[in-house]
């Protein structure tokens, strides 16, 4: 218990002294919270199917920051320390590997929910915004959203042979989602055949499950969302337990 | 005296490769025993075999009694660990990876004493990237030392290193054992196994090819000396047949070399002087060279051991 403690704090504090990983997470949301409010104020607006830029893309920034952590922040450290034999390091001792990736997910997910803290703040302080749904069913569906993705890191980092080919396969896999899953803009808007890739893509579901409770809706509404991630996050955890190389 | 390591037909291969066979040995306890030959001799197999990270295909090992595969746990907690290829986080500082290592064993040293031991004091807050080879071995021996271990196995420690920060660490090496400790160690380097090893198992091709004292190898060459020495101008013909004994003249540029068989009743070497003296020859920086362990391997394998 006192080795998950340290390694949880150390990994946290060297996730901040990550300068990409911290500004991701914690800066550049917020940059987008401002460019939308710039550009349009909290205002009804076709981008997000006439309902405010700013309420709606909470949600949808909290979404892209699920994505990069997920993808970018979990693949990055861990096939990191695979490849600079870190991992290896750790075997020498008598605590379990396990442990590294615990402390992991823990740290991401603290960060991730700081990212969150931080764009909820701004909009409530700068643009006022209002929360229709209801704390607790918001919070759990974060959790899924978050742990689905982390799987999809977990499972890059573990099967990817080298630290290169873990981050080009994560950038590939970053942008089209991005873009294309709605959480910058509606899928609407898009034009019918890109639609259509949307709905293959895992941030489809986590952007509409998110912004779905935000403005109120119950879980009954989002059975396919909650379906898929809850697969993604199974598939993700049998896909790392069973492939995952420590060297 | 105990046996720490215990080693009988050790065999590993990995596909067709056969990395190790047949290899055999004890390290008892309180010595520095050294795996000594080229990369690719099987040292490193060995040793993470010992450390349990490797499973053998045969033969029996014994490290403090148990067996490394069943049970790699209790070796983990009281043996160090210095393996060749691995690494810590960039930004982690020195501090911080001593104070996490620390939480891992139930009876850890007190890290702060290893901070000062090792002289990373200074670098204490200094992040792992930014710290020097010579200090990053000196903080994955502190990272052995953690457990208060029995036993340390050391991998390579000063591959890349130049040669005062190995001579440092040869140093605190020697200050492992002092404090009771045994050391079991690789090294490519024949001269560090010279220097620092009580007893040095010589390897080549994954098998043992000599296994005692580095004075008792270099002994048992029947070894030769050899005097060195610059020359302006030419040596005489004549010159070699003055000297008496089975000796052999190399002449290279203006450098020569007179080989000789060690325990002559003339040491060769005033022989050699009182000769050059004698017939008026200019020379410069004369000096005597031993055989040592690289000699040895030479002899025992027909090659040099460079890479």
């Amino acid at each position: 218990m006192k080795s998950l403690q340290k390694m949880t704090w150390m990994e946290a504090k060297l996730f901040l002294r990550e300068p990409m990983s911290a500004f991701f997470t914690l800066v550049f949301p917020l940059i987008y919270l401002f460019m939308f409010g710039i550009i349009s104020g909290n205002e009804p607006t076709p981008q997000f199917g006439g309902q405010k830029t700013i309420d709606a893309s909470i949600p949808g920034l909290t979404a892209v920051i699920i994505c990069i952590t997920g993808l970018m922040s979990t693949t990055m450290a861990l096939s990191t320390y695979r490849e600079k034999g870190v991992l290896r390091r750790l075997r020498t001792t008598p605590v379990s590997p396990l442990v590294v990736l615990v402390a992991q997910v823990i740290v991401v997910f603290a960060m991730t929910t700081l990212g969150m803290l931080l764009l909820v703040l701004a909009g409530t302080l700068v643009y006022h915004v209002r929360f229709d749904g209801n704390p607790l069913s918001m919070l759990g569906g974060y959790i899924l959203s978050s742990l689905s993705f982390f799987g999809i890191g977990f499972v890059l980092a573990g099967t990817m042979p080298t630290v290169r080919t873990a981050w080009i396969v994560g950038m590939v896999l970053l942008y089209p989602m991005m873009f294309l899953s709605g959480a910058f803009f509606t899928v609407e808007i898009l034009p019918a055949a890109i639609q259509k890739v949307s709905a293959f893509l895992p941030l489809t579901y986590v952007v509409n499950l998110l912004r779905g409770l935000w403005f109120g809706d119950s879980w009954s509404q989002h059975t396919i969302d909650v379906i898929v991630l809850a697969a993604m996050l199974v598939a993700g955890v049998v896909v790392t337990v069973k492939l995952f190389r420590w060297e | 005296m105990d046996t720490i390591v215990l080693v009988k037909g050790l065999r590993k291969t990995y596909g067709a490769v056969v990395a190790v066979d047949e290899v055999s040995f004890e390290v008892q306890e309180g010595e520095i025993f050294g795996m000594v030959g080229p990369n690719g001799a099987g040292k490193t197999t060995t040793i993470e075999c010992l450390e349990g990270l490797r499973k053998p295909d045969q033969g029996t090992l014994r490290v403090l009694g148990v067996d490394p595969q069943q049970d790699s746990k209790i070796l983990r907690q009281r043996t160090g660990m210095q393996l060749q290829q691995s690494n810590l986080p960039d930004r982690m500082k020195v501090w911080e990876a001593l104070d996490l290592y620390a939480s891992f064993y139930p009876k850890a040293a007190d890290w702060k004493v290893l901070l000062a031991q090792l002289g990373l004091e200074e670098k204490r807050n200094a992040h792992f990237s930014k710290l020097s080879g010579g200090q990053k071995q000196r903080l994955f021996i502190a990272l052995a030392l953690l457990p208060d271990p029995q036993l340390v196995f050391l991998d390579e420690l000063t591959t890349g290193l130049d040669p005062q920060a190995r001579h440092a660490i040869w140093d605190l090496v020697r200050d492992v054992r002092a404090r009771g400790k045994t050391v079991l160690l690789t090294t490519h380097y024949m001269e560090e196994a010279e220097q620092l090893c009580d007893r040095v198992a010589i390897l080549d091709h994954g098998r043992i090819v000599a296994l005692d004292t580095p004075q008792e190898l270099i002994h048992r060459l029947g070894a030769e000396e050899r005097i060195v020495f610059n020359l302006k101008g030419n040596l005489p013909a004549s010159f070699e047949k003055l000297l008496t004994g089975d000796i052999r003249v190399e002449v290279q540029g203006e450098r020569v070399t007179i080989h000789g068989k060690n325990g002559r009743q003339v040491p060769l070497v005033s022989e050699v002087v009182t000769l050059l003296s004698s017939q008026g020859i200019q020379f410069s920086d004369l000096r005597t060279e031993q055989p040592n362990l690289e000699d040895v391997f030479l002899n025992l394998t027909g090659r040099e051991m460079r890479e």
